[in-house]
């Protein structure tokens, strides 16, 4: 019987205890925009439920005055503001409008309201979208919100945002730990949030100052890592695009002498077969789409080897001997590959887009994100750099190829048909070629001239890491890849590219072999 | 026994080579004048001024051709940078250009417009005396030369050559060019220089100005060939040659290859200079692109095509190559790169000497017919023999090969 009287009692209690304060209710209505922010202010230090409820339908614009009721629609009904209750729909009704400064304070009010959410992974959201815009208003809220946290992940982050708010306190001892526990942090924000405290003009507190200056450093730190590893990254990802580019080169070079112009070309084609294959997956396989990526790769070497192989057979063959003359016949034949692909798919650069599982990224720092597609792409130069080590030194193939590198007539005499493995060495490294411009499809605009910004680049790599050296390519373009993107954060991507040809002009001339150069009798020839 | 200067100079052009040269040039230098200035517009026989600075252009091509065929044919080194030299002379004579616009520019200022633009206050350091056009003209042959002398001493001297040689031209081009394309860098960023007014205060764009400026296009041109005539055939013509075919015999002998290449690609150089200057105020813009690779060897296709190793040869080409351009990218622009890449792969394989090497094959053709030859006059071997073989000495008195010249 008692217990039926208590719980009688409960239920008459709880809807007065869930009332909000009509007062602070109704200067939502005001026309002045800062009692509107004060009544948010004051909404959101509430426990009450029915206050998140009308924050939201504040911020989208469902809040109406009618006389003396001020209401918000909830799914179409009308909900008493003050009680939480539906209400029949008033006659008449004013919306209740906000302006961007006080849309800004509601959002943070929002995000506020959310961080006593019972779900860690909200409280979580609520904290990082709470990090760009916290105000010293939220230091009360932030305190409770702080002390109630249980959550490991969400714990640290809260304690940030309290920090943060507290840089403006009055009270330089509380700058003072604010200052100190926001040395924890690394991301960019903190640091542009605390320059200011190392600036007496703005900060008057010694202690506060030299204590801004310590944690400014330890941010530093922590962001130069950050920075340094994404150029390393980058520098990665430039570099097995240019390792794609020249390990072909590589191979025809050293096999045949050849300064192939056309390689660029070659690249070309391969993007080409990717932005094909795309088109007939949309066309016919539309349910497949993110797939077409992988049935490129082989459409990819192969166009790739056949447009090599027929140049072999065609013009290059014809010209041994004669490397000045062959570069130019090449050089014309990429001005036919050009406008050849002009004329099939249009002088505009062609679409391909990204397969839906390569967008997106690894986030291992606040200031570095792996993007995947260049993660894949790393993961491919190094599978397609296995390969041709494989086909190099394990096959029957690579043999013949490594063998008619060394001594042309020698393999002649005992038995390689030097012929042919010309054609198939420059099938391969076209081939090559291929793959690099389907990974490049990827990163970069798919065009009829993609081909001639990498033309310079990959002579460089093949040039700077020896001829014939599979080795020395890959240490010239990842070293020329993590050199060019250091050099660029330092200078400037253009400048960046000088210094670096610079370099490799002047490394040349000190050693004119490469890195790697042939040793013995026929070093010279 | 030595002989006089004017002796040994006369000896440079066979006497039918000083007759085309001087029917040459009075046609530039009063042909065209004559039929563009003072026959009417509407008659058949007017010298339009589409024509004559066609006429200015492809000259100005034909002398950045002989400079090539000096480096190219004469002493085998391919080089795939000489359009940065081109650009060099042009920029130098387009900086005093810029300057002659004074305030006529679209900002009414002082300044180019294009410092205007990036608002800038004074002129960088490197347009000073730019007013001047002795300190242009000067600027015109030292600045290419200076830049071929520093490249080609390091290239040289570690014996640099062959495809290795042509790459890093290659990549010191690419790089002007970025480096050019820069806003910052000063000369126009992305446009370069363009909307000239005034050349020693006369209009740029006046029928008389045009004729000058063809005219002296056509004098340069001759002046480049007989000089680059008088070079290839002198003594050191043939160190040049020797060096070219077999640079370690040359140097057991005694010579030292590094001055002889040195001192014919610097000379270059300057030449390409001197075309770009001469280029600048008749096309009326220079820009960035100019330095882009494809120009660089679009110069050497000019010269493969005439013939390498023969200066005449690189002319015919620089000017074949180029009316055909004109003519293409008119009528059929969409062909024109179809027409060039075959172009390249044709002459490299079916003409190693070029159309002077083709004309040479039909005069012999025409020669033995009477002995019944069949067609080709010469087997395919012998057309692929070094180009030495083909320049024919002309009757220089001999001079001994010492370094020491008898008295």
């Amino acid at each position: 019987m008692k217990k039926l009287l208590f719980a009688l009692l409960l239920a008459c209690a709880l809807p007065a205890w869930s009332a909000l304060d009509p007062a602070v209710v109704h200067k939502l209505a005001d026309d002045d925009s800062d009692q509107k922010i004060a009544a948010i202010q004051q909404l959101a230090q509430s426990v009450d439920p029915v206050a998140e409820r009308l924050l939201k339908a504040l911020s989208e614009d469902g809040v109406y005055v009618s006389g003396d009721t001020v209401f918000f629609s909830e799914g179409d009904k009308p909900v008493d503001a003050v009680t939480g209750k539906v209400i029949a729909t008033p006659a008449s009704n004013d919306s209740i409008s906000i302006n961007n400064r006080v849309r800004g304070v509601l959002d943070g009010a929002l995000a506020g309201v959310k961080l006593f959410d019972p779900d860690a992974a909200v409280r979580l959201a609520a904290a990082r979208a709470l990090q760009e815009k916290v105000t010293p208003e939220l230091i009360p809220l932030l305190t409770r919100a702080a002390k109630a946290e249980t959550d490991a992940k969400v714990a640290p982050v809260i304690v940030q945002l309290l920090a943060q708010a507290n840089l403006k306190n009055p009270d330089p001892v509380a700058r003072l730990v604010a200052v100190q526990a926001l040395a924890e942090s690394a991301s960019p924000n903190t640091r542009s949030l605390l320059l200011p405290l190392t600036d007496p003009a703005t900060e008057k507190d010694d202690k506060v100052r030299a204590a801004a200056q310590t944690s400014l450093r330890a941010i530093d730190g922590k962001l130069a890592w950050g920075e340094n590893l994404g150029r390393v990254f980058t520098g990665l990802s430039l570099g097995s695009i240019l390792l794609l580019a020249s390990l072909g080169l590589a191979i025809t070079y050293g096999v045949m002498g050849v300064i192939n112009m056309a390689h660029g070309e070659l690249l070309m084609v391969g993007a080409y077969s990717a932005y094909a294959v795309q088109s007939l997956f949309r066309h016919y396989l539309p349910g497949a789409i993110d797939w077409y990526l992988p049935a490129a790769v082989p459409v990819a070497f192969f166009s790739a080897a056949i447009v090599g192989m027929v140049m072999e057979r065609t013009v290059i063959r014809w010209l041994y001997g004669r490397p000045l003359e062959t570069l130019l016949a090449t050089w014309g034949i990429s001005l036919i590959l050009i406008q050849g692909a002009r004329t099939l798919f249009g002088a505009q650069n062609v679409e391909v887009a990204n397969p839906s599982w390569m967008s997106g990224g690894i986030a291992l720092l606040p200031n570095l994100v792996l993007p995947w597609n260049r993660i894949v792409i790393i993961g491919f130069a190094l599978s397609v750099l296995l390969l041709v080590w494989g086909l190099m030194n394990k096959t029957r193939l690579g043999l013949f190829v490594r063998a008619v590198t060394q001594n042309r007539p020698m393999a002649g005499c005992v038995g390689v048909p030097t012929q042919r493995i010309d054609t198939l060495a420059f099938g391969l490294g076209a081939g090559i070629a291929g793959l690099g411009g389907l990974a490049l499809s990827q990163i970069a605009n798919v065009g009829p001239e993609m081909g001639q910004g990498y033309i310079v680049d990959s002579f460089l790599v093949v040039v700077l890491g020896g001829v014939g050296q599979l080795a020395g390519a890959v240490y010239a373009a990842l070293g020329l890849g993590i050199v060019a993107k250091f050099l660029e954060g330092w200078a400037g991507a253009v400048i960046a590219k000088i210094i670096v040809l610079a370099i490799v002009i002047v490394f040349i001339q000190r050693r004119p072999q490469g890195l790697f150069a042939l040793k013995g009798r026929f070093a010279d020839s | 026994m030595r002989t006089s200067f004017t002796e040994r100079a006369l000896v440079t052009l066979s006497p039918g080579g000083w007759r085309a040269l001087a029917a040459f040039l009075a046609v530039m230098l009063m042909g065209v004048p004559l039929l563009h200035l003072a026959v009417p517009a509407g008659s058949p026989l007017h010298v339009s001024d589409y024509v004559v600075t066609l006429t200015g252009k492809v000259l100005c091509y034909a002398l950045v051709a002989v400079a090539m065929d000096l480096v190219w044919g004469y002493a085998g080194i391919l080089s795939l940078g000489h359009g940065l030299f081109f650009a060099l002379g042009g920029y130098a004579f387009g900086m005093y250009l810029m300057r002659q616009i004074g305030t006529d520019g679209s900002y009414h200022s002082t300044l180019p417009d294009f410092m205007v633009f990036l608002d800038w206050k004074t002129l960088p350091w490197y347009w000073q005396g730019s007013d001047h056009f002795w300190w242009a003209a000067f600027l015109v042959l030292a600045v290419p030369a200076l830049v071929a002398f520093v490249f080609g001493y390091f290239a040289f001297q570690s014996r640099i050559k062959g495809v290795y040689f042509s790459i890093i031209t290659q990549a010191l081009t690419y790089a002007a060019m970025l480096l050019f394309f820069r806003n910052e860098t000063g000369f126009g960023g992305n446009n370069g220089f363009t909307d000239f007014k005034r050349i020693l205060g006369y209009s740029v764009t006046a029928p008389e100005t045009r004729v000058v400026l063809l005219g002296v296009t056509s004098l340069a041109l001759a002046g480049t060939l007989v000089l680059a005539r008088w070079l290839v055939t002198s003594r050191f013509g043939r160190v040049l040659a020797a060096v070219r075919d077999a640079e370690s015999r040359a140097m057991f002998i005694g010579y030292n290859p590094l001055w002889y290449k040195l001192f014919i690609w610097t000379l270059s150089a300057a030449l390409c200079g001197i075309a770009g200057a001469l280029y600048v105020p008749q096309v009326g813009i220079i820009n960035p692109s100019e330095m882009s690779a494809a120009a660089s060897i679009e110069i050497a296709v000019w010269v493969a095509v005439g013939g390498r190793g023969s200066l005449i040869g690189a002319i015919v080409g620089a000017i074949a190559v180029n009316l055909a351009k004109s003519w293409f990218t008119v009528s059929f622009p969409q062909y024109w790169l179809f027409f060039l890449g075959f172009l390249f792969i044709a002459v490299t394989l079916f003409l190693p000497e070029g159309l002077v090497g083709l004309w040479r094959r039909v005069q012999a053709h025409w020669a033995k017919r009477g002995e019944a030859m069949e067609w080709p006059p010469a087997p395919l071997e012998e057309t692929a023999k070094p180009v030495a073989s083909t320049v024919v000495p002309p009757p220089v008195p001999v001079v001994p090969l010492t370094e020491e010249r008898p008295a």
